[in-house]
């Protein structure tokens, strides 16, 4: 009974700890902004401008956030195909093969491969590649950064909608097949709609991811404090913007930051709370 | 195509020998028949086959990796490993064990799922006649009539289940696979899908998988008892279930095993 008692007050005390390590993290993050919206207002949100000159100080991260948000939507858009396909190949067409855990494992290795080494790998291997066919003088800008943040996200993509499409029951499939179906029409009319919600559910949360990126980005972004202006511009993301130039920031800049910070947090949680939407209409 | 009339045996099954793997055999050597508008229930403890053997018979039982088949089962006198896959199993269609309407389909399109599945095209009055046909054969029809468009999977087991029999006799089968088809229902509903199977074999042959011994003697006519694989016995049911010719027949249909 006291044991019982015991357990849910740990319990208890765990949950709070956590909400309370949250909460705070918001308050902080709302109180190192205000100095910066107080002075700019909802400007800060639409003006591109970043200017740290002592004396015409001004600040705006819409740069930032059309950087942010065209690399992660263009590789989400290059992950989509090779991740589904990936996904339905390990774990419809070839479920249960060697070749099928092999390839398994080889999407669990790329998952583990850390950021940095993903950045360096774009900038000595791919950089060079887009400079050869002269799209890019320098090989910087958004379309490297967003091929990379793509190969990056594919393989959590992959294994989430493996997961979820494995998990499509056998029943429903024997269906199909004693109807007359053929392989094509089961995966296409029974496995991908009713795993439908929750490979929307695996895309969304890979694009979470490829928003807070902040690594390899940085690398290969080209760093430009502007919105891009086109494809293979440079440019620079909210992540990048804050990775770059924290540590010799202070005062307004430093608070200008730490609003950057915060409208990212707060994309990311609109982000999911979007694919909640989206899961929930279609379950 | 040919007019030779139709001989009373829908499918004959000749020497079958299914394995899993290689050498270990699910289903041996049997050789069996099923008459024309009748039930015939394959009834033995689990593990003996008789799922097997009704998979084989609209050949389900392929979707196995490395499965091995032996014999040759034929439909109408022509042996159905033949045939194109997707033709057998619209005229031998099957209903499972757990009711399985498709969860993305309202009631409507669970009914033509075989058409779409099978990209057929029909016009909107053919499939609303195949709809209300169908729905009517299985006695669903006016429980259902108000709400066509609605999720398959908000019905109750047992009409669910009629659900999935509509499903399969849409394409107007010859043969009707039922694997355990009441095993997840209760009685009630058990006991409506017992009278619907009897109305059904006017029109259709069903084989029926059934560990309900007593279910077999209520709705069937011909029955087989299968043990480790093979064909112990098979006829007709009532003296199948009161004079057993062979020991293991009777030591199960008295309860001794399985």
């Amino acid at each position: 009974m006291s044991g019982d008692r015991i357990t849910k007050a740990l319990l208890f005390i765990s949950s709070l700890t956590i909400l309370l390590l949250g909460a705070g993290i918001v308050l902080s993050l709302f109180g190192g902004a205000i100095p910066a919206f107080r002075e700019f207002g909802l400007k800060f949100i639409v003006s591109p401008a970043w200017n740290p000159t002592t004396g015409s100080e001004e600040y705006g991260a819409l740069s930032f956030i059309a950087g942010t948000v065209i690399t992660s939507i263009l590789a989400l858009i290059i992950c989509i195909p090779m991740a589904f396909s990936t996904s339905l190949f390990i774990a419809e067409y070839y479920n249960g093969t060697r070749t099928s855990s092999i390839l398994r494992s080889l999407v669990d290795l790329l998952a583990g491969i850390p950021s940095i080494v993903y950045g360096f790998w774009g900038f000595y291997a791919l950089r060079p590649l887009l400079v050869a066919t002269g799209l890019s003088d320098q090989g910087f800008g958004v379309f490297t950064a967003s091929l990379v943040l793509a190969i990056m996200i594919v393989p959590y993509a992959t294994s989430l909608s493996a997961e979820i499409i494995s998990m499509v029951p056998a029943e429903l499939k024997e269906a199909a097949y004693s109807l007359g179906a053929t392989r094509r029409e089961v995966i296409f009319s029974v496995v991908i709609p009713s795993a439908r919600s929750g490979i929307i559910a695996s895309f969304i949360l890979a694009l979470g991811r490829a928003l807070g990126e902040t690594m390899a980005v940085t690398m290969l972004i080209g760093n430009a404090n502007v919105i891009p202006k086109g494809l293979f511009a440079p440019g620079n993301t909210m992540a990048s913007v804050i990775a770059n130039q924290f540590g010799e920031a202070s005062g307004l800049k430093l608070s200008a930051l730490i609003a950057v910070g915060l409208l990212l947090f707060l994309i990311t949680a609109i982000v999911n709370a979007l694919g909640k939407l989206i899961i929930k209409r279609f379950a | 195509m040919n007019n030779t009339p139709q001989s009373e045996n829908v499918l004959e099954i000749r020497d079958l020998f299914i394995a899993y793997e290689p050498g270990r055999y699910a289903v041996k050597d049997v050789s069996a028949h099923v008459r024309r508008n009748s039930i015939t229930a394959i009834m033995g403890p689990s593990g003996c086959g008789k799922s097997t053997l009704l998979r084989a018979m609209n050949r389900m039982h392929e979707l196995y990796p490395n499965i091995e088949t032996k014999g040759d089962i034929l439909l109408d006198g022509q042996s159905i490993f033949s045939m194109s896959v997707i033709e057998l199993r619209r005229k031998v269609g099957m209903v499972f064990q757990r009711p399985n309407p498709f969860p993305n389909m309202t009631i409507y399109e669970n009914v033509v799922a075989g058409f779409s599945l099978n990209d057929i095209r029909l016009k909107k009055s053919q499939r609303d006649d195949i709809v209300e046909n169908a729905l009517r054969n299985v006695a669903l029809w006016d429980e259902v009539k108000e709400s066509l468009y609605r999720k398959g999977t908000f019905l109750s087991g047992g009409q669910q289940q009629r659900l999935c029999v509509a499903r399969a006799i849409a394409f107007n089968p010859e043969v009707l696979l039922l694997d355990e088809p009441t095993s997840a229902l209760d009685p009630i509903a058990t006991s409506k899908i017992e009278d619907l199977l009897g109305e059904l074999k006017k029109k259709y042959t069903l084989v029926l998988v059934t560990h309900n011994m007593s279910q077999a003697a209520r709705i069937s006519d011909d029955s087989m008892f299968m043990y480790l694989g093979e064909l112990v016995e098979s006829g007709h049911t009532n003296t199948l279930f009161t004079t057993p010719k062979d020991p293991r027949t009777e030591a199960y249909l008295t309860g001794k095993f399985g």
